[in-house]
């Protein structure tokens, strides 16, 4: 690992107050991602700015349906959140298969939000549920939020400090997780309305990271089983291929793991 | 450099290392702790695991400047007066370990996996939640038997003292 310097923040502001006079500073929440990059030396940050400690970014609310978790929340919060399996358990179950206990004792969802991996479970979820994307400076929805492979609308300096959603009717994830790194081959969470409303988002298979699939949710809006899905095309053009699976066969599994969310949600 | 201080094993302690020190790197090298193995670099094998305010956590994955004023326990905390605590047992009777690399970080995150789960512990939990754990000699079928008896038995005690 290159040097660095670490800081750490006790507010949000003092965070952004830490970024703006760093070189090139980096955020730290749980570091996941981060140190292990890292240490391959493929990020040098000069400075690290850590918001593990930032109690304003902390903690899961519920309030009816409308639900709000904290940046720096971690995803073991997020699975064993009582308040959170009432309303939504999608959510929780998604968190409880990211990485192993150890990491997940560690890693944000925050974190994950910002990182913006292609093969990131939480991504899929924000854009299913239509979510918003709190940060220091303003909000943006999550179809405004993810923007390409690693990348978001995060301005420089920006800091994500929540995320905010109505809890649907319905929903579920289900991932194909690739069987050495366990990262998602394919994710798709489903999100089903009270007013029939149907939402369908893609994560680990897009060439441009998370999207929607149109062609799906039209499909389940008229008819909510797994057995809608079947008929409908899933173009491979705009998927990735690579050692692990070819564009075709991650097509595939965006179908697959579509029909196995309906009938789990 | 960083000056930190942290309470390892119940004992306060502090030290200076660079800030881009890892955690593990400073239990071994500044503490001479060194049962935390590292095992892959990688964040991959969990030879790593120790405790961080009561919680699972890869110290190779961490700055030592992050785990600044908390709490660590490390495979030296785990045994007391002499006697191994119940999951070391659980494991020498069990023979869950062959060459040894792996174990404290077995034997860390077993104890915290009982932690969570209790007595209610079942062998497909087990095997899922050694997701983060690596062992190339034993196959991970005496690491299970032995995390299972040591759930049952302090699982078991601690249900009776609820």
């Amino acid at each position: 690992m290159y040097e660095t310097i670490y800081h750490r923040a006790s507010s949000v502001a003092e965070a952004a107050n830490l970024m703006g006079t760093a070189a090139e500073g980096k955020y730290l929440s749980g570091g996941m991602t981060l140190i292990p990059t890292m240490k391959q030396r493929l990020a040098a940050p000069s400075d690290l700015v850590d918001l593990r400690h930032i109690a304003e970014m902390k903690g899961i609310a519920v309030d009816g349906r409308s639900v709000r978790i904290g940046a720096a929340t971690t995803h073991e919060e997020v699975a064993t959140s009582a308040a959170l399996a009432s309303v939504c358990p999608a959510i929780c179950g998604l968190a409880s298969h990211i990485g192993d206990p150890h990491v997940r004792h560690m890693g944000t969802i925050g974190g994950s939000i910002a990182n913006n991996d292609p093969a990131a479970d939480y991504p899929a979820a924000m854009l299913a549920l239509d979510a918003v994307i709190v940060t220091d400076r303003r909000e943006v929805k999550a179809e405004d939020f993810f923007t390409g492979l690693f990348e978001t609308a995060l301005e420089d300096g920006e800091i994500v400090t929540a995320v905010r959603f109505e809890a649907p009717a319905k929903a579920a994830y289900q991932k194909f997780p690739n069987p050495a790194s366990r990262y998602a081959m394919t994710g798709v969470f489903v999100v089903r309305r009270a007013d029939g409303g149907v939402r369908v988002a893609v994560t680990g298979a897009g060439s441009d990271g998370v999207f929607r699939h149109r062609d799906l949710e039209a499909a389940l809006a008229a008819n909510w089983s797994p057995g809608a899905v079947t008929n409908v095309k899933v173009d491979d053009s705009d998927l990735l291929s690579d050692i692990h699976a070819s564009a075709a066969y991650r097509a595939n599994l965006v179908k697959v793991m579509t029909k196995r969310a309906v009938a789990a949600a | 450099m960083a000056k930190l201080t942290m309470t390892v094993n119940g004992r306060q302690v502090s030290g200076t290392c660079d800030d881009r020190t890892l955690l593990v790197h400073f239990i071994r090298e500044n503490l001479g702790l060194t049962g935390t193995h590292v095992g892959c670099d990688t964040t991959q094998c969990g030879a790593c695991v120790v405790h961080m305010d009561g919680q699972s956590v890869k110290s190779c994955s961490i700055l030592a400047a992050q785990a600044a004023g908390s709490s660590i326990t490390t495979i030296e905390g785990l045994a007391s007066n002499g006697e191994l605590h119940p999951v070391q047992a659980a494991f020498k009777t069990h023979h869950g370990l062959q060459c040894g690399f792996c174990t404290p970080g077995m034997v860390m995150t077993a104890v915290d996996m009982i932690r969570r789960h209790g007595g209610n512990l079942d062998e497909a939990t087990v095997r899922a939640e050694l997701e983060g754990n690596i062992c190339r000699c034993t196959g991970y079928h005496n690491i299970v038997q032995a995390i299972l008896a040591a759930a049952a038995e302090t699982g078991g005690v601690r249900q009776a003292a609820e």
